[in-house]
């Protein structure tokens, strides 16, 4: 079957949807996804969805149900690149995806993931600047 | 200006096809991105009812014309088991299923105009229209 392929770099995981999904597919990309994050201790998924055309209720869930299940694998998830007009049709239609971290390009949402991921710790001072 | 034309939709693979299909056409009488994208969705939206409720059906492309305004029509039939209760069917957040219950309310809201008649026992038929 047909699939989407994710790539690991280092502590991430990122992953381009460049085909118009079916159901099917987004439902391939869930399971594998959290597969991956179990099986890698990724820490971070970043999701490129500028190719995506439309992103109906059923697409719509299957990002929120990996974003919500990314968070309990102790992941964090960013979907980047949300075209102007799916964005509109998507609050129109009546979802607002609560929860799911958006970022407007990659080179945005790479910097929002190692926000997040690279937290310092107490009495760490190397990071500590940023914050 | 195209005729109409009626689609089949049994699987996943038509419902891809029926979407390129309409925003083909969308875009062909002039609607702007924003309006195809909203009407795309919401034929992605009833097309997988059609498949997934109604086991199967057809969607029909009309073309619209009224002056100088042009609009698509998009008709979905099926013979399936039939909405017994349209209220709570068209009410955000109410599925019979496994999906967010936002197809047909949120269908509704994306299209100029939104029609349902439905026979329970007989078939469902849904037909929305967007207009430039």
């Amino acid at each position: 079957m047909e699939r989407i392929p994710i790539l690991r770099m280092g502590d991430y995981l990122l992953v381009t949807i460049q085909v118009d999904m079916h159901d099917r597919l987004a439902m391939a990309l869930q399971d594998d996804l959290t597969a991956r994050i179990a099986k890698t201790g990724a820490q971070g998924v970043l999701i490129d969805i500028s190719s995506l055309e439309i992103v109906d209720s059923f697409i719509g869930r299957i990002i929120s149900n990996i974003s919500g299940m990314s968070r309990i694998l102790d992941a964090h998830t960013v979907i980047v690149g949300m075209q102007p007009a799916v964005a509109i049709t998507l609050v129109e239609l009546g979802l607002t995806l609560p929860g799911v971290l958006t970022a407007l390009d990659v080179e945005k949402g790479m910097a929002l993931l190692r926000r997040l991921v690279d937290v310092p710790e107490e009495g760490d001072d190397e990071d500590n600047a940023e914050f | 200006m195209r005729n109409s034309e009626t689609l089949p939709l049994t699987n996943e693979s038509d419902i891809i096809f029926a979407r390129r299909e309409v925003r083909s056409r969308g875009s062909e009488i002039g609607l702007s991105l924003v309006d195809v994208t909203k009407l795309v969705t919401a034929c992605s939206e009833l097309a997988r009812n059609t498949v997934v409720y109604g086991g199967g059906g057809t969607v029909t492309i009309e073309p619209l014309s009224n002056g100088v305004r042009k609009g698509l029509r998009l008709i979905f039939e099926d013979q399936g088991p039939g909405i017994a209760d349209l209220n709570l069917a068209l009410t955000d957040g109410y599925t019979s299923g496994s999906g967010m219950g936002l197809g047909l309310s949120g269908a509704r809201r994306l299209c100029n105009e939104f029609e349902i008649v439905s026979v329970v026992g007989q078939g469902t038929k849904v037909t929305v229209a967007k207009w430039k």
